[in-house]
């Protein structure tokens, strides 16, 4: 991206496609990630994301296109590429035959690393993910959120430079996501690339500079968090619910006000620079929904705005 | 915490901890591998010079002057070292179960031991005037089958359910799957754990024949090398084939019966092979535990056999052995890196 030759570019893609059969998982998206940036992609289950962090990762083999971590190939130099990388799956693999300070201890060997350095790096890290006082416990009895956090840990163990995250706080508590958020953006403070896919629009604009908007494989939009809302929604939006049955029916009536409706099964969405206004105008037309709310515009208007679907379905 | 000043003092400190993990080639670093690479220096403290902007201490991992070593090195390791790396977890991951493997080490061997080598034999030798065990002692010619069963049904455990674990229940092949080991390596590193597994359980049988008085040659201790060659010959093709298991409906319990008992009970273990039905006799030449077996009576009794057929045993169990880990690799590679 021009905007960002200054940096080094940790991650290029061109073309990057991903076939199963017939079916294309990712569909030649291109992308560039420069050394420090904190990268998103965002986009629904199914859009790619996984895929495509599993191709950035060297575990994945890609069916066309180009790739470069790093400056090198995944394909070519898998383990130099990996040796790179600290990476957080979707799922959690912990080893369960083993200890939580084992788990980290012997990650860490699968980079050659030795036991002199592994032994202390594996206490600061069960600080740094809260969970010293774990560090003897069977994983198995650890809640979502520490196993969650034990794999961050983990992915830290090479001090990597990149760190890719893949849905890292799925099914975790509020409580439980914002303890992660606050330890990524402190490793993004110390320069450390971040690379996460969610589908949690709150969790993209806390944590990301630039993201892509991902459905069916393909790239529907790219940029700030500030930008993609500038860019295709309004400043704010009134939300009104007419009851179930209503809302479509209702919706004729509120046409014309703010510049855009969206009609969703459960509410009506009415795009508006100023959303007091416009439920000012909608009182005026005589219409008394059940409930109204104005708020910011958010990425999930983005990718309604984009796909005409919801993030989470 | 703040006790975590480990400094560069702990670099210093070399591996006096652990002699059992560390191996003792891996010290030299591997050529500070000048990262022709657009990144900036790996593991430096951190990019920016303030170390704390705005009271951001934060926990001791944000300030560490542990250092790992550059990412190039670690690929350089992981690629000499890789299968040694992973049999090093499967054997901490064994330790969770040490008891069982110890008990089962003991007790398989005395259990049948004295109900065979004992019990059984003396009704056998009794009746057996005509020396049907070539001069053996029923003790003495059961003792080497019995070792190279055991090491399969070591085998036929460690090479299906824990398989199936790494790749679905507990996924634990996908953990090393993102470090610089390769699928091939995660392979390799299973097979050489369950491997060191079956000499070890050898070797304590072994003890306890001797203790029985059941081998009489010098040559006896070869047998832990032929029972485990008999453990891997068998373990490696099952371990390909239960690397292809998506979906586990009790194969593996079909296994067990239908594959791992008839080729205990008609490898020539009890008797010999030629006391079988010809119609029956493929099963023990198809059988590693009937080639096992049979270098085994030669080794710890002197058991007559022309030298041709003892290389054909070895070969046998070698080619098993080689073509299982090259087809294992292959498999572990594909579904790995779908």
């Amino acid at each position: 991206m021009p905007q960002t030759t200054s940096r080094p570019t940790v991650i290029a893609a061109d073309q990057l496609t991903k076939r199963y059969g017939d079916f294309t998982a990712v569909d030649s998206i291109s992308f560039e990630v420069p050394a420090g940036e904190s990268f998103g992609l965002l986009g629904p289950n199914g859009a790619g994301k996984s895929t495509t962090m599993r191709m950035i990762g060297g575990v994945s083999q890609r069916s066309g296109g180009t790739l470069q971590i790093m400056g090198l190939d995944p394909e070519q130099q898998g383990p130099e590429v990996r040796a790179h990388l600290g990476v957080v799956p979707q799922e959690d693999n912990l080893d369960q035959e083993l200890k939580v300070r084992d788990n980290l201890i012997v990650y860490g060997r699968y980079f050659g690393l030795p036991l002199s350095y592994l032994r202390p790096k594996a206490d600061e890290l069960l600080d740094f993910a809260q969970l010293s006082d774990k560090a003897g416990a069977r994983v198995e009895d650890l809640s979502g959120g520490m196993k969650r956090r034990l794999t961050i840990a983990r992915s830290l163990i090479n001090d990597p430079r990149v760190l890719l995250l893949d849905e890292p706080t799925t099914g975790l508590d509020p409580q439980a996501r914002h303890i992660l958020w606050d330890r990524l953006f402190r490793l993004k403070e110390r320069g450390v690339t971040l690379v996460l896919t969610t589908h949690y629009m709150d969790e993209a604009e806390q944590l990301c500079d630039r993201l892509i908007v991902v459905d069916k494989g393909r790239i529907m939009a790219e940029g700030s968090p500030a930008e993609l809302i500038r860019r295709f929604s309004t400043r704010e939006v009134l939300e009104l619910r007419f009851g179930a049955d209503r809302n479509a029916g209702a919706a004729e009536a509120v046409e014309g006000i703010g510049d855009r409706i969206e009609v969703l099964p459960d509410r009506l969405l009415v795009y508006a620079h100023d959303g007091e206004a416009a439920l000012e105008a909608v009182g005026n037309r005589g219409l008394s929904p059940l409930t109204s709310l104005v708020r910011r515009s958010s990425l999930e208007d983005v990718f309604l705005r984009l796909t005409g679907r919801s993030l989470i379905e | 915490m703040g006790s975590h000043e480990h400094g560069t003092a702990e670099s210093a400190r070399s591996d006096t901890g652990a002699p059992g993990h560390d191996r003792p080639r891996e010290t030299g670093e591997a050529p500070a591998s000048s990262p022709a690479l657009p990144t900036a220096p790996p593991a430096a403290p951190g990019p920016s010079p303030t170390p704390g902007p705005g009271g951001a201490q934060g926990p001791a991992y944000l300030n560490s002057a542990l250092v790992a070593h550059p990412p190039l090195t670690s690929a350089a390791k992981a690629r000499r070292f890789g299968t040694w790396y992973l049999a090093e977890q499967h054997l901490r991951g064994m330790k969770g179960y040490l008891d069982i493997v110890i008990a089962y080490s003991v007790g398989n061997p005395l259990v049948y031991l004295f109900a065979m080598g004992i019990g059984l034999a003396s009704l056998v030798d009794s009746n057996n005037a005509g020396g049907a065990f070539g001069g053996a002692s029923y003790l003495q010619f059961i003792a080497p089958a019995l070792l190279a069963s055991a090491a399969m049904m070591t085998a036929a455990g460690e090479f299906t359910y824990a398989v199936m674990s790494g790749f679905k229940w507990w996924k634990t092949y996908y953990g090393p799957l993102a470090t610089p080991v390769t699928p091939e390596q995660i392979c390799q590193g299973h097979a050489l754990a369950v491997t060191l597994r079956i000499v070890a359980q050898s070797a304590v049988y072994l003890v306890i024949v001797l203790f029985f008085g059941a081998a009489t040659s010098g040559w006896a201790w070869a047998t832990i090398l032929t029972s485990s060659l008999a453990g891997v010959a068998f373990g490696l093709p099952l371990m390909a084939y239960s690397a292809t298991v998506t979906v586990e409906k009790g194969q593996f319990a079909l296994v067990q019966r239908f594959i791992v008992m008839p080729l205990f009970l008609f490898s020539g273990t009890l008797f010999p092979l030629s006391t079988l039905p010809w119609f029956l006799q493929w099963i023990g030449w198809i059988s590693p535990v009937w080639h096992a077996t049979e270098l085994g009576r030669v080794l710890s009794y002197g058991h007559a056999e022309p030298g041709w057929l003892s290389a054909v045993h070895v070969i046998y169990l070698l080619v098993l052995a080689g073509g299982g880990l090259v087809l294992a690799r292959r498999v572990y590679a594909r579904r790995l890196e779908g």
